[in-house]
């Protein structure tokens, strides 16, 4: 199944596959007289990173972190209010229709829900095939064969094609959705909570299976989740995200065995690693998370940050690098580049 | 009941549901205890009966539920009791805080209302007592401003905080027993953390014990002395948490250790137990887990094990751990 790059028309040289600069995703809340807007969410607010060919790179953060608009935006599954998003060096803005068109195979998505996003009233063999046929990759007999080996490839038997979604438990439908999602030959998928309602031994199989095909495929990942254990296991690089912004971003070793952030280090210390003898520790963190409606002034943490300061109030963090290879760079006045490990 | 009774003794459960085929036998013959002023937790994957086992304590499942042996409170037996004593219980010695705070609080009726209900039930508080109390109440779950959060209704309120008006709504009984049913699952992590800790320091103050059922290792790992584990409506491994860890007995428990993501094993291949947790209405013969365990015998399938004391307070259900190695092996 694995199929060459060069076939797959994508320039095996480019380095990063996916670069995201000052990304912005801000939602209208309507209300009052005609239904303008009083107000704005803003849900991603200048969010920039690159994932290269064949990396995975984790994105985490809590409620309201904006992680999962940053996926979805991606894909243009939503518009961008602004921002610049490249794939394999194409400015998706700046592509025709046609040429969009052309690109839409190769970025593909498997989502939280298995339940939801499957249509009930279709076999699932058709749920499979549908992107193969709508982008004139296969037809007939030949689309037949693929989705049957596309089932096999997740495994599930080929038989299973002409049965309906309902018929299935959530570890399976999740792989009908893992399949699907492989049926045009995607360079890139991202997975927005993919294994979240699994539970854990069916996590562990979707996540071996997502691991081998990665591997065979040459695939690219954005895995986007919550859950800091199963990002250490699956990311190499993670970036974490704090109501709407980038707090941190490192190799996954780097931001769990020294993060800078003062957010990533309470979300770390909170998170209860599955050993007794792990101490836990948590920071405490004041109050709940500010709305993303009108989001903190100078640094969105600072209203809970154990170690605010100063500047924190009134000055945006401004983006130091801790370490260049691999790359760590934070978003905090505690840290300067000075600071560099 | 004297100081080595354990407070709450659970045995024999069973939980039967009729359905249109088979009937669903979602808890088959549970044993367990909770001491004063430990917590222990019962844990298992979607379907192991868990949540029914503690539904089931409380008096909370539906009439088409059938339940038969013995669950004890301070030596008082549950199981049976007509629903006027039942409500005694509920909410006064015994409290259960639920996964999803929203389905649990009643949206139409201030949080505070909510709280005195439980006040002037279980404690005989006036209208008066019982709005000074259900603030104070407020103010230790941690809610900030709660002169002014009693007067509001659940949707106004963060997860987090209707799941610390949960909490506030359980303790207000004064239980002995407090049951919590996945109470962070639905939360954030720090959130979650903040919870776990209010939970953990109100054991402390009010010598409260506490059946923590969930499906999360790291919160087994951190915040019950001894663990229960379950698999299709069975007990199949019970110790001390820090020996479940350390010793899992059970293939199931090991396998399930070995399905956890855990530092220094990064993108290695997870140990996935293949195939499905059976239905409830169509149980194999003898031991569940048989059908998928790399350590099943003949006699596996045929006879249901028995939970056996392999080390020190340390019980688990396998055949496999009865034999004596084979000669030669």
């Amino acid at each position: 199944m694995a199929v060459p790059a060069e076939a797959r028309g994508v320039a095996a040289a480019t380095e990063d596959l996916v670069e995201v600069e000052n990304l912005v995703k801000h939602f209208p809340v309507r209300g009052g007289l005609f239904g303008r807007p009083r107000a704005f969410v803003r849900a991603v607010d200048g969010v920039s990173f690159t994932i290269r060919r064949g990396e995975t790179l984790g994105l985490v953060g809590e409620s309201g972190s904006g992680k999962t608009t940053v996926g979805r935006t991606l894909l243009r599954l939503i518009e961008p209010t602004s921002g610049t998003m490249r794939f394999a060096g194409k400015d998706l803005a700046k592509l025709s229709e046609e040429e969009l068109r052309r690109l839409r195979p190769k970025m593909q998505i498997v989502f939280q829900d298995p339940y939801a996003s499957l249509n009930p009233r279709l076999p699932v063999g058709e749920a499979i095939g549908e992107s193969l046929r709508v982008h004139g990759i296969a037809r007939g007999a030949e689309l037949d064969r693929r989705v049957a080996a596309l089932l096999e490839r997740v495994g599930l038997p080929a038989r299973a094609r002409s049965r309906y979604p309902h018929e299935f438990s959530g570890g399976q439908r999740q792989r009908i959705c893992i399949a699907r999602a492989l049926a045009p030959n995607p360079d890139f998928i991202v997975c927005d909570e993919a294994v979240s309602a699994l539970d854990l031994s069916i996590q562990a199989q979707i996540l071996n299976l997502l691991f081998e095909l990665q591997k065979e495929l040459g695939l690219t990942y954005l895995f986007i989740t919550h859950n800091l254990n199963v990002v250490r296991h699956v990311a190499d690089r993670v970036a974490v995200m704090y109501l709407g912004k980038l707090v941190e971003v490192a190799s996954a070793e780097d931001l769990f065995e020294a993060p800078r952030h003062p957010y990533t280090r309470a979300l770390l210390s909170a998170n209860p690693v599955p050993d007794p003898r792990a101490p836990l520790k948590p920071v405490p963190l004041e109050g709940e998370v500010p709305s993303p409606i009108d989001p903190p002034p100078g640094c969105r943490f600072h209203t809970r940050c154990p170690e605010v300061f100063e500047p924190c109030s009134t000055v945006v963090p401004a983006e130091s690098v801790v370490r260049r290879e691999p790359a760590h760079r934070v978003y905090c006045h505690l840290v300067s580049e000075s600071d560099a490990a | 009941m004297s100081e080595n009774e354990p407070l709450f003794e659970v045995k024999g459960l069973e939980v039967e549901f009729e359905t249109d085929s088979a009937p669903a036998r979602a808890v088959r013959g549970v044993d367990f205890t909770v001491n004063r002023g430990e917590t222990v937790a019962l844990v298992g994957e979607s379907g192991c009966g868990k949540s029914v086992t503690a539904l089931a304590a409380m008096g909370l499942l539906p009439g088409s539920a059938r339940v038969r042996g013995s669950v004890r409170l301070g030596g008082k037996e549950l199981v049976g009791l007509p629903e006027a004593d039942l409500r005694r219980v509920r909410g006064g010695e015994i409290a259960m805080v639920f996964q999803e705070p929203m389905t649990s609080l009643n949206p139409v009726f201030r949080i505070g209302q909510q709280i005195a209900e439980v006040l002037r039930l279980h404690r005989g508080s006036d209208e008066r007592a019982a709005r000074r109390e259900a603030i104070e109440l407020l103010a230790r779950v941690g809610i900030p401003l709660p002169e002014r959060r009693v007067d509001q209704y659940p949707h106004e309120l963060s997860g987090g905080m209707k799941q610390r008006v949960m909490i506030a709504m359980a303790i207000a009984g004064r239980p002995r027993l407090l049951i919590a049913d996945e109470p962070t699952t639905a939360l954030d992590v720090t959130i979650q953390a903040q919870i776990l800790e209010l939970l953990q320091s109100l054991r402390r103050d009010h010598d409260m014990a506490m059946l923590m059922i969930t499906h999360d290792l790291g919160i087994v790992a951190h915040f019950a002395e001894r663990v229960n584990v379950m698999y299709a409506g069975k007990l199949v491994e019970a110790s001390r948490v820090v020996d479940l860890f350390d010793d899992p007995l059970h293939p199931y428990t090991r396998a399930l250790l070995g399905a956890l993501p855990r530092p220094g094993r990064s993108r290695e291949r997870l140990e996935a137990i293949p195939g499905r947790v059976p239905p409830p209405d169509r149980l194999p013969p003898g031991c569940p887990f048989a059908p998928r365990c790399k350590l099943s015998m003949p006699v596996c399938a045929e006879r249901m094990p028995e939970l056996v004391e392999h080390a020190p307070e340390h019980r688990a259900a396998c055949f496999a751990l009865d034999e004596p190695p084979a000669a030669g092996t």
